[in-house]
């Protein structure tokens, strides 16, 4: 089943000044299960389109497809209810609320879509446990180290049950000790649980895990390719 | 709602010391509004109780054509009076006087005075007239009990024989010789240098009019209460020739000055505000400023934007409420103290307020209207200001934000 599905995707920044042609003309799908990684240099688009993907921004031409639903039409609120219940994200670094702890940052999606205590109880107990981070549940972010706090925003994006997670460089920051660990978590959900990933990454020890590698080159896929 | 509360709360304590700063201003500005108001309100109060109990009462009953013509020919019967029933809940009680002017002498002195006519066991406990007593006798069956200040001005003491004359009744002659049995203080210049009290009986007798008196002065329990009684006494006096008047209709210039000196105090209030309001204004900007990274993660993985200004709105609510909180924590335990020990002035503050015929007392106010009104203007104030935040997350750009 696709759950993601571009065409002739493209992003104009500045159309009126100076226009920058971020992604041109891009054609992509993504089916369910996948363990996907959007690669190239610094510049090339990976955040931009995984930004239109997430319904984070909007594309200047051409349609992105989400479940076999159009986001292009959807209004700004729209867009976030529909983020809330169907896409988990993961950014570079600082994903976390501040004031809120590990559990309590996980918890706190599962508020914002209306779940019961109960329920939300247990799925955040389970969460904390695959991730292994079960005795930093009571620590702020500013306790807990960027590994642990990366895997804490995994785990955030889990609870939402979306149906995909979209995860910008979210290695960038990490040292490999932590590299190893985020990856090992991210593969082993995909390959027992079939969830999804997208992610986008410079990192040589990334690429090598990935089950899919699209590589863009100044905002055109250059290669796809299933090793 | 719960988690909004407590994330509010939390980021309130983010920067304890920004959270202190601004929470102490508003506390400050909060402080020194309700220590001026209940001054203000304060001082108001006595002078109203000061007037009211000693000129014209909360309501005076009067002869129809006595206010605009104070003269002794519109005094009237009060055996009127005593056929109507006055009881009321609202009407703590009222009084007889009688009032006139008459020249007073002694040996080759000789000075205008005003004569009260008054039941003097009655006023004893509507204007207080035995505290004023600095020596001799306050009951008395047919003497006189005279100011300090005019007193002294006819060399007048206890004992001496003062002369009045005047006009009475319809016209007819009014002298008598009349025995000081006491002498009056008042803090109150134009009482001190001019007032004679008598029994209301020896008045009417000096003035050939038995039974007659110029006013019934009533007390209410609450002074602002006027315009409602007066109408319910209306309708008693309905056949009458008489007529009930309020304080205010009786004393515009203090209702006036009153007006003037409430609203320069709320002018100075104003200004305190404005300079606060910067204050509270400047965290509210740090508070977007420092924080569009995460208010774009919040609104990346699925909070609305209504949600985030709830969020925020709650933060402004609790930092704010604290700030009037403390403020008014402060400041209630000092007007409680000053409110149950009047600040008394002395030296040239005291002789300036007693140039102006008041005393030289600067009363305060336990009032909640007080707290309510410093509250809500902070609030009014909080909630203008709190426009540019939640406009602020209106506009909010995540791709922006997410790259701050
Ligand atoms: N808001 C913007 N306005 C104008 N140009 C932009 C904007 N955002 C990105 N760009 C440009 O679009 C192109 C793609 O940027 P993008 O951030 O998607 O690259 P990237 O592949 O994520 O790079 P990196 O690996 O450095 O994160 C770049 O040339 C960038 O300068
Ligand atoms: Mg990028």
């Amino acid at each position: 089943m696709k759950v993601i599905e571009l065409k002739n995707l493209s992003k104009i920044y500045n159309p009126e000044t100076i226009p920058v042609r971020a992604i041109n003309d891009v054609t992509l799908s993504v089916k369910e299960g996948e363990f996907t990684a959007i690669v190239g240099p610094s510049g090339c688009g990976k955040t931009t389109l995984l930004n239109m993907i997430g319904g984070l921004d909007i594309s200047s031409e051409g349609s992105v497809d989400i479940g076999g639903v159009s986001i292009n039409e959807m209004s700004e609120s729209e867009l976030t209810a529909f983020r809330l219940q169907h896409i988990g994200f993961v950014f570079q670094a600082y994903n976390l609320i501040p004031v809120l702890t590990a559990k309590e940052n996980i918890e706190f999606i599962m508020v914002l879509q209306n779940i019961d205590a109960k329920t939300m109880q247990e799925r955040s107990d389970d969460l904390l446990d695959r991730m292994g981070i079960r005795n930093q549940r009571d620590r702020r972010p500013s306790e807990l180290s960027g590994g642990q706090q990366q895997r804490v925003a995994v785990a955030r994006a889990l609870a939402a049950r979306p149906k995909f997670v979209l995860a910008d460089e979210p290695t960038a920051n990490l040292d490999s000790g932590s590299t190893e660990a985020l990856l090992d978590i991210m593969a082993k959900l995909n390959k027992e649980e079939k969830i999804t990933f997208i992610f986008s990454t410079h990192d040589q020890r990334v690429i090598d895990r990935a089950k899919r590698i699209i590589k863009l080159v100044d905002g055109e896929i250059v290669s796809d390719e299933q090793p | 709602m719960i988690l909004y509360i407590k994330l509010a709360w939390r980021n309130v304590w983010r920067s304890k010391k920004r959270t202190w700063i601004t929470a102490s201003s508003i506390a400050f500005s909060v402080f020194f509004a309700c220590l001026m108001q209940s001054s203000q309100l304060g001082s108001y109060e006595n002078m109203i109780d000061n007037s009211a109990r000693f000129f014209t009462g909360h309501l005076g009953i009067h002869q129809v054509d006595f206010w605009e013509d104070q003269i002794i020919d519109n005094s009237f019967d009060q055996q009127a009076l005593f056929e109507l029933d006055l009881t009321n809940p609202s009407i703590l009680m009222g009084v007889p006087r009688l009032s006139s002017f008459a020249l007073a002498s002694h040996g080759d002195r000789t000075k205008g005075a005003a004569l009260f006519g008054v039941s003097l066991e009655e006023e004893a406990a509507f204007s207080y007239l035995e505290r004023k007593l600095i020596e001799g006798d306050y009951n008395t069956e047919s003497g006189v009990l005279m100011a300090a200040g005019l007193a002294a001005n006819l060399n007048l003491n206890v004992g001496d024989t003062l002369v009045l004359m005047g006009q009475g009744y319809h016209g007819v002659n009014a002298a008598g010789k009349y025995t000081v049995t006491g002498i009056l203080k008042f803090p109150i210049p134009a009482l001190n240098q001019g007032a004679i009290y008598l029994p209301l009986e020896t008045l009417q007798e000096l003035l050939s009019a038995p039974n007659m008196i110029s006013s019934y002065s009533i007390l209410l329990e609450d002074s602002q209460d006027t315009e409602g009684m007066k109408a319910h006494i209306e309708t008693i006096l309905k056949g009458k020739e008489l007529g009930v008047m309020t304080w205010q209709e009786m004393l515009p210039d203090l209702v006036s000055s009153i007006e003037l000196d409430y609203y320069g105090g709320w002018v100075i209030l104003i200004i305190l505000y404005v300079v606060i309001g910067f204050g509270i204004f400047g965290t509210f900007l740090m508070m977007i400023k420092e924080r569009t990274y995460e208010l774009g993660i919040l609104n990346a993985i699925g909070m609305t934007k209504r949600r985030v200004q709830i969020m925020v709105a709650i933060e402004i609510f609790l930092l704010i409420f604290l700030g009037v909180l403390m403020g008014v924590l402060m400041a209630t335990p000092i007007i409680l103290y000053f409110w149950s020990n009047p600040i008394l002035l002395s030296g040239d503050a005291a002789l300036a307020m007693e140039k102006f015929g008041y005393e030289p007392i600067i009363p305060f106010a336990l009032n909640f209207k007080i707290f309510y009104n410093q509250g809500i203007s902070i609030f009014v104030i909080a909630l203008f200001l709190a426009i540019y935040p939640m406009l602020a997350i209106k506009q909010l750009k995540i791709i922006k934000a997410l790259k701050e």
